[in-house]
């Protein structure tokens, strides 16, 4: 994403002025005493890859399932490249899935499998089996055509299902929860396959997860939903690092929140601290009780401190080895011991000194605060 | 979650469009209900009508009702019912609960063999064992001298009722049970163990409480049965009335169909509070299974495993002292008499009586009945559970499938008499016809043939609809192509049940043969009612033969079946 290529920058451009691949305009799914989807708008770009993103509950599957046509939505309108599709049936409609389940057929082979959807094209059966072996191929398991689906692994299986989804070159890819019943490692490995898929074929994709590293890492740009409405649409860096509202900044990425006042001129009381903001932080009259996020590497420490403002002390109280990178609890003086997250590196971590009981200045990093209002943040 | 329902549009959301697809399925789903309730529904409707309509169609209202109620030898059978299937009740599942303890918490060797024999009397018709039970304790019984021993003058009553109903009712129960006690959870045990908790504190405060609701169940089951079983009373009950003969007898011997619907009605109602209550204990009983559950292993010990073995090996022994008596009286030519091993009552129940043809009707029906039973049932119960659309019909069918199980054979043939036998019902060729037996024998035993299918079918992915909507793959080629084949044990299983029960079924059918379809199990009670014994029980022994063949065949086909078909199944890893 962070290419600096024109001619990239020329695509871009391109895929975003040309007619969306998916408009979606006003969809709405209630029930009697449920609303599962407020207002949903949302355009869809050619060859995008877009995830919805969120907690259980929060309307992705279902608006996923109204894009398939495997749910009616109770009102709203769903244009797929200009085509109005709101009240198809899922045949009628172009797309291929992928779900969780990976829902492939136990009985039939791999190779069968694959070519479910092109048999029924009536093509020659040299044409379907070249078809098959070109897409096996595509998805890194040329040899597995006689297997049955019961022998592959669930990653296997899992590409094996995105095969048949592409088979019959569908405009439209929807993968439903792709990566959730696989084990971590296995995760990874083919969340950098779909993606580089998705890339080579241009497939628009859409994909629902809960995974917010998996959406961070693969998609194009972030969709994330609660409570059926769309929280904010952005770029994964958009997400992290400007997230909309409080539930964004809660849900993507661990973040620290620190009740406080606000003095006017982007500056906030919180404890006996006077805390600078230089970002974008709202418009907030002097008085309005906020609420500060801080995501726990948005602090500067030892070296860069110098002069910098928003500067605290504060005391180790507990340390979480996480592997390449630690989380320490520090709690911070100047507001009354109030424990805030921090990351360090591994050799921070030993230059620093942090461990539990040791004393430590840092500052916090002003143009990072984000400024909610303590009403909003408090839903 | 946030928008209140007063926000909400009044007006019946829009559907998608259909598809040829949905077309199809709708239509067949349709066809589904409309057999349901043609042939479950309006029967029972039937009574109901007939129940306040004189034998003219006049309505009379409540005069049959009052009538019946106050009639004092009716109300000493309905009694009589009542007593004898608790007593029955009070022996049957006690006896299987020790059984299934044996089979399922003891090390005792043989388990396997154990559970089949206790199956046995499944495959008869409830008439073999009041048979057997007569040639053993009856006048000329060899076994008279006991009961006399115990100052009892006869066998025929509730004594015989009883004996032959606890034979009858004991696997029912054991099912259950076995069941009950497999969902146990082992670490609940383990917990126990470390607690240091005693044998018999465990067994009441843990093994009690676990499988309190399978006894309920398998108490409700048992008494249903016996309330509204036909064939052994009518066999051993001898002068002791009881409703489900009572019926019977009004309605085929009398004509007196007015009464025949009043007490069709009162057979009912053990019926429908058994099925709440059941179907209340079934929903506890999944509640329990969802949970995560380690399955409890049993571990040897001597004199615990030394006493489950002797109860079973009694069990069994009895078990097979009725079946053996039955199958022994169809080979000794007469009953004290003359006591050669001959096969002519085989010869003459096959061969030379003119109930010559009963045998192979039966055969009929349970192939009739395996076939499209087996493929109503499973297409039934597929488009319920993997198709959309129509949400008003589905509830209705599986109230429908689950329905049948509350209506006793008995009332269900009163019913078809009553509906199909009616001069206005453009139906009525059907009455007295292979098709019509056939027909009630796939209603009458639609409940748990439509439970397997679903269980069967919810154990496959859901998606496999979805995916082929998105090929663009007809939903019905998938059914043929992935569904079918994957479920196909499932189905050769509701297949080889349908066979044995119409096989040994009498209650429903017995109002419906006519002399051209004559069943087996008919003719054995008509062969007891001429006091050919013998024939008799040729012919329940055949019965009892065929179903076991037909069980060993489906065993054997189902596994080369499988391995031919369902190799998937066996290279699957793990």
């Amino acid at each position: 994403m962070d290419l600096a290529i024109p001619a990239a920058m020329v695509a871009d451009f391109e895929r975003e002025s040309a007619p969306p691949a998916l408009s979606i305009e006003g969809v709405h799914k209630r029930f009697e005493r449920f609303v599962a989807l407020q207002h949903i708008d949302l355009q869809v770009r050619q060859g995008e890859m877009l995830c919805l993103l969120g907690p259980s509950g929060c309307g992705k599957t279902t608006l996923l399932r109204i894009i398939a046509g495997l749910e009616a939505q109770t009102g709203g309108r769903i244009v797929q490249n200009g085509r109005d599709i709101s009240w198809l049936p899922p045949v009628k409609r172009d797309y291929g899935i992928v779900f969780q389940s990976y829902a492939l057929f136990p009985n039939l082979t791999i190779a069968e499998n694959v070519a479910y959807g092109l048999v029924n094209r009536s093509r020659g059966k040299a044409e379907i089996a070249a078809r098959v072996e070109e897409l096996l191929k595509l998805v890194g398991l040329p040899t597995s055509g006689p297997k049955y689906p019961g022998q592959l692994s669930g990653g296997q299986q899992q590409r094996i299902a995105l095969a048949r989804a592409l088979a019959t070159a569908p405009r439209l890819l929807l993968l439903d929860e792709p990566l959730s019943a696989l084990d971590a490692l296995e995760r990874i490995r083919l969340r950098g396959e779909i993606r580089r898929l998705q890339q080579q074929l241009g497939v628009t994709t859409i994909m629902v997860t809960h995974d917010q590293e998996e959406a961070l890492s693969m998609a194009d740009r972030i969709v994330v939903m609660n409570h059926g409405v769309i929280e904010q649409i952005g770029s994964p860096h958009d997400i992290y690092e400007r997230p909309a509202t409080p539930f964004v900044a809660d849900f993507v990425g661990k973040v620290n929140v620190l009740p406080a006042v606000a003095l006017g001129g982007g500056r906030f009381r919180a404890g006996r601290l006077e805390l600078q903001c230089a970002g974008d932080c709202g418009d907030h009259a002097p008085g309005t009780p906020v609420r500060l996020y801080l995501r726990p590497e948005d602090r500067v420490v030892e070296g860069a401190l110098d002069g910098a403002p928003n500067r605290v002390r504060g005391r180790v109280s507990k340390v979480e080895f996480l592997g390449s990178s630690c989380m320490a609890e520090v709690r911070i003086d100047e507001l009354d011991g109030l424990p805030m997250q921090m990351v360090f590196s591994l050799n921070q971590l030993h230059d620093l000194n942090v461990r539990v009981g040791a004393g430590l200045e840092l500052a916090l990093r002003s143009d990072r605060i984000r400024v909610f209002g303590a009403k909003d943040a408090s839903q | 979650m946030s928008a209140t329902a007063a926000t909400l549009p009044a007006a019946r959301p829009r559907q998608l469009a259909l598809s040829r697809d949905d077309l199809v399925a709708r239509g067949v789903l349709l066809a589904v209900v409309a057999f349901l309730v043609l042939f479950l529904l309006a029967p029972m409707a039937a009574i109901f009508v007939r129940a306040v309509q004189d034998n003219d169609g006049n309505f009379v209202g409540l005069k049959h009702v009052v009538v019946t109620l106050t009639n004092p030898s009716l109300l000493q059978a309905a009694w009589n019912s009542i007593w004898v299937a608790g007593v029955v009740a009070l022996i049957s599942v006690p006896a299987a609960f020790v059984f299934a303890y044996a089979l399922t918490r003891s090390c005792a060797p043989l388990r396997g063999t154990f559970r089949l024999i206790a199956l046995i009397p499944l495959l008869a018709p409830s008439l073999l064992a009041a048979i057997a039970f007569i040639q053993w304790f009856g006048n000329q019984g060899i076994a008279k001298p006991l009961l006399t021993w115990f100052g009892i003058s006869t066998i025929y009553g509730p004594l015989g009722m009883i004996l032959s109903e606890v034979y009858n009712t004991f696997p029912h129960a054991l099912m259950i049970l076995i069941t009950a006690l497999t969902l146990a959870d082992g670490r609940l045990y383990e917990a126990a163990d470390s607690l240091g908790t005693s044998t018999l504190r465990k067994f009441f405060t843990i093994t009690l409480p676990s499988c309190k609701y399978g006894l309920i169940s398998a108490a409700t089951v048992v008494f249903t049965y016996v309330v509204s079983d036909f064939g052994a009373p009518k066999v051993i009950g001898g002068n002791f009335n009881v409703l489900s003969v009572d019926v019977f007898t009004q309605v085929v011997g009398q004509q007196n169909f007015g009464r025949g619907a009043v007490v069709g009605l009162l057979l009912l109602i053990p019926s429908i509070v058994s099925f709440v209550i059941d179907h209340r204990v079934r929903r506890k009983l999944r509640a329990q299974l969802s949970a995560r559950s380690v399955p409890y292993a049993p571990k040897p010990s001597r004199g615990f495993d030394l006493a489950m073995t002797a109860y079973c090996v009694l069990v069994c022994a009895l078990l097979l002292a009725v079946v053996g008596m039955a199958l022994w009286t169809s080979l000794i030519k007469l009953w004290p008499y003359d006591l050669t091993l001959t096969l002519r009552h085989y010869e003459f129940v096959l061969v030379d009586s003119d109930l010559a043809p009963a045998y192979t009707n039966s055969l009929k029906l349970g192939l009739y009945s395996a076939v499209f039973g087996s493929l109503t049932v499973f297409v039934g119960a597929y488009l319920i559970e993997k198709t959309r659309g129509l949400d008003v019909v589905r509830p209705l069918i599986h109230l429908l499938a689950m329905l049948s199980m509350a209506v006793p054979g008995l009332v269900l043939g009163l019913g078809y008499i009553m509906f199909f036998n009616h001069p206005a019902n453009p139906l009525g060729f059907l009455y007295a016809t292979m098709p019509i037996l056939v027909l009630s024998i796939i209603v009458h035993y639609y409940t748990s043939s439509h439970l397997t299918a679903i269980t069967a079918l919810k154990a496959i992915d859901n998606e496999f609809e979805a995916v082929s909507a998105s090929l663009k793959v007809p939903f019905y080629k998938t059914f043929f192509r992935v569904t079918l084949p994957v479920c196909l044990p499932s189905l050769l299983d509701i297949a080889r049940y349908f066979f044995v029960v119409s096989m040994a079924s009498l209650s429903g059918v017995v109002f419906l043969y006519s002399p051209d379809t004559v069943l087996a199990s008919v003719a054995i009670m008509n062969l007891d009612e001429a006091g050919e014994i013998g024939p008799a029980a040729a012919l329940a022994s055949l019965i009892v033969l065929t179903s076991i063949a037909v069980c060993l065949v489906y065993a054997v086909a189902t596994r080369v079946l499988l391995l031919k078909t369902q190799a998937w199944r066996s290279v699957a890893r793990r």
